[in-house]
């Protein structure tokens, strides 16, 4: 089964990638994953206020500077990983390194 | 609601539960029943108390209320007359056997439910956790918590298990002699996973800990039954020898400190003792098994404390023994740190070399093994790479801020 690995950042995680501890975790979990070879997709998304978003108003779209005003946690990236069960991809959730802040949603692929 | 009625009524919860589940349902083997039963029992309680003041026999008092309950359960659902017959049957035996205590109190069929949430016939992967439910009453969501499952998916895996104890006829019985070792092994598995549940993680530390507590309790709840089982006696052993060591595994920033490093001071020298006294009782039986052999492990560990250093050499001897008994993953990682004290780091990295790097490939010990002594045998370049896989494979914080400091000794350490 393919699982996605939804990670969740708060503000001040965004701004901590610059700090080697914080990035080296990060690091760290993608080189376990794909020397368990598990890993099957995935990407670091950058901060969202680069992001930009684009919503359809009936035949026009509006176009507007991310990010999206809810919430305190911000899509930070994800992984796809191949594994037997929820119970694995649950495993491997516990390791990736977020901080009291964050939060890692685990989610099945859609099969199609 | 005055406080103390809710208090002794979540107390005799918390001390009685998996009691008067076992009693209730020792006959009918029908746990989820008696749990509803004693549920209601529990609210009425919390209803009646305040206003009438607390029983003297709270326990009592609960199981004659739940047993109502489960009459009249067992009279609304239109079950086979002789189904009623034997619930009623059960009752007037259960009642006999009480009389027959003398005081009111009831006998303890924990022990028969142990045996039943640990039979062959339950998928193995649950035991624990349906263990930890109906006989210690903890609630599916922090059960679930310390398995890393939805609370959904564990409370149905519970669910499923009880059904099956009540429709595959699972007796709820201490096994005959003759099947004993083999169904004591699973308990006493089940036991020290719980154990090793409330030890693991470093965070979360005081719900762990109690989790800990309960294990030790069962532990000894199982002595006391049987007291002539070398291994539960190791068990308890071990699972002290452990729990003496706890509050030395953080330093006081909470940084996590490895066992060779740990300030003996900080050890329970009261458990400690108690849990040697308990391994050379055991010894007297002359049947070494698993969990003699892990307490003798942590018994050497524990020597430190008097003579300042660690046998390494001792520990080679026993761990050789332990893989011989139990040929585990776990068992074979830590034989291969010992000898690379003990010998060498280099005879240490070629035993981590004999296993299959399949089983190896996410096994977090293994590779903080591998790391330490690849730094140790001064291949700075392999061991930066395994510190970054143990990092990598930790799910505790406290854990990986430990490996990064090792990790950033072992690369100040190479001329870049």
């Amino acid at each position: 089964m393919q699982y996605a690995l939804i990670i969740r950042e708060a503000a001040e995680d965004f701004a901590n990638r610059s700090d080697p501890a914080y990035r080296d975790g990060w690091v760290a979990y993608s080189k376990a994953l794909a020397q368990a070879g598990i890993m099957t997709g995935g990407a670091g998304l950058t901060a969202p206020e680069t992001g930009t978003i684009v919503r359809r108003k009936g035949e026009d779209h509006d176009v507007q500077d991310g990010p999206y005003p809810e919430g305190k946690e911000q899509l930070g990236g994800f992984y796809l990983i191949e594994v037997p069960n929820m119970d694995t991809a649950l495993e491997w959730a516990t390791r990736v390194p977020i901080s009291d802040r964050g939060s890692v949603e685990v989610r099945p692929r859609l099969q199609m | 609601m005055p406080p103390d009625a809710g208090r002794a009524a979540e107390q005799v919860a918390r001390q009685s539960y998996g009691k008067l589940i076992a009693f209730l349902a020792a006959r009918s083997r029908d746990v989820p029943a008696a749990e509803d039963a004693l549920s209601e029992a529990l609210a009425s309680a919390l209803r009646v108390w305040p206003e009438r003041g607390v029983p003297d026999k709270p326990e009592a008092w609960l199981l004659v209320a739940a047993r109502r309950n489960l009459m009249q359960a067992a009279r609304h659902r239109t079950v086979a007359a002789n189904a009623q017959t034997t619930i009623t049957v059960a009752f007037e035996e259960a009642e006999e056997r009480m009389n027959e205590a003398g005081k009111a109190v009831f006998p303890d069929e924990r022990l028969k439910l142990l045996f039943a949430c640990t039979h062959p016939a339950i998928d193995s992967s649950v035991h624990t956790a349906l263990m930890l439910q109906t006989v210690l009453g903890i609630e599916a969501k922090t059960i679930a918590r310390a398995f890393v499952v939805s609370p959904e998916a564990m409370s149905q895996r519970l669910v499923r298990a009880k059904v099956k104890i009540r429709d595959a006829g699972i007796p709820f019985a201490i096994p005959p002699r003759s099947a004993l070792p083999e169904r004591l092994a699973a308990v006493l598995s089940a036991i020290y996973a719980a154990y090793g549940l409330g030890w693991d993680g470093l965070d979360g530390e005081e719900e762990r800990h109690s989790l800990a507590g309960e294990a030790i309790w069962l532990g000894r709840a199982l002595l006391a039954v049987l007291p002539d089982e070398p291994e539960a006696i190791g068990l308890l052993s071990l699972m002290l020898h452990c729990e003496a060591r706890r509050s030395a595994r953080r330093d006081r920033n909470g940084r996590y400190v490895p066992l060779d490093e740990q300030d003996t001071a900080a050890w329970n020298v009261i458990m400690i003792a108690e849990a040697d006294a308990l391994l050379r009782k055991a010894g007297a039986f002359d049947r070494f098994g698993p969990f003699q052999c892990h307490a003798a492990i942590q018994s050497v560990h524990a020597t430190r404390r008097v003579s300042g250093m660690t046998d390494w050499p001792a520990l080679t001897t026993l761990y050789a023994a332990l893989v011989k008994i139990k040929h585990t993953l776990g068992a074979r990682v830590a034989e291969a740190a010992v000898i690379g004290r003990a010998l060498s780091a280099t005879a240490g990295l070629e035993r981590l070399n004999r296993l299959d790097p399949r089983d190896a490939a996410a096994y977090q010990p293994y590779w903080a093994v591998r790391a330490f002594l690849l730094a140790r045998a001064g291949d700075d370049a392999a061991a930066v790479d395994a510190y970054m896989t143990a990092i990598g494979l930790s799910d505790s914080p406290a854990v990986r801020d430990f490996l990064a400091d090792r990790l950033k000794e072992v690369r100040q350490a190479t001329p870049r």
